[in-house]
């Protein structure tokens, strides 16, 4: 739940890659993750563990299944803090002219 | 089917969070102005009014049982495109998580792909964080994100 465990648990390939997989399709099972990576389920499980301690990732029950949500509310903490107070609107304005230029 | 789960831990208590949620004088410091009219009974008419009185969504109180738990059906009113979606879900459910309350927000609606949804999921993360901030150190974000 700290800022510290997001930062951490942000710092994997990954887990950054299930929190896209989550992105494109929110709300999916371990075994329609487990699609997504070249892993072994227990990894995949360990890494969603991580997440879910870091609070990036929700669950809900669906029957017997559990079902993963991404939850963008600790990353939000996180940008209002580091990038909210220092003029945001420079910032991506230097994010938007980096990807018109690399695109 | 469309669905989104927000999760925020707040240091504070469930009456406390009740309250935040459900009286508009709050409501309106860290909702970026909206506020909502509302009896707070089971089938009451519900609506979130931007600051400048302009409705923004309505619904129904499907579920209420303070200070635990909110169900509102919501739909959008301010864009024809959402509006026409029809009425969503939304649920929030306040728990003991340590010396934290964890609130989690809950909103669907039966269609894939929804436009609805997807407004709603650029919002409430703004919202929550700043309700956390306003909770916890009494100050709310300023601003919507840019």
């Amino acid at each position: 739940m700290s800022m510290d465990a997001v930062f951490k648990a942000l710092a994997d390939a990954s887990r950054r890659r299930l929190l896209d997989s989550l992105h494109a399709k929110n709300g999916q099972t371990l075994s329609e993750l487990c699609g997504e990576l070249d892993m072994t389920r227990q990894a995949v499980a360990k890494h969603l563990v991580i997440l879910e301690e870091a609070n990036i990732v929700a669950t809900q029950k669906r029957g017997r299944e559990k079902v993963h949500y991404i939850n963008p509310v600790p990353i939000n903490d996180i940008a209002d803090r580091w990038i909210g107070k220092f003029e945001r609107h420079r910032v991506r304005a230097l994010a938007d002219l980096k990807k018109m230029l690399e695109d | 089917m469309g669905k989104f789960v927000y999760v925020t831990y707040i240091r504070t208590t469930p009456d406390k969070l009740w309250e935040a949620l459900t009286t508009p004088e709050f409501t309106k410091q860290y909702w970026f102005g909206c506020s909502q009219e509302c009896d707070w009974k089971v089938g009451d008419e519900w609506k979130l009014m931007f600051g400048d009185g302009r409705v923004a969504d309505t619904g129904e109180v499907l579920e209420i049982d303070p200070p635990r738990r909110l169900v509102l059906s919501w739909r959008n009113e301010f864009r024809p495109e959402l509006k026409a979606e029809g009425y969503s879900r939304a649920t929030f459910d306040i728990a003991f998580a340590g010396d934290m309350v964890k609130l989690t927000v809950t909103h669907e609606i039966d269609k894939e792909g929804s436009k609805f949804i997807e407004a709603v999921s650029g919002g409430w993360p703004s919202i929550l964080s700043s309700l956390k901030s306003l909770l916890e150190t009494g100050k709310a974000l300023e601003r919507w994100p840019a």
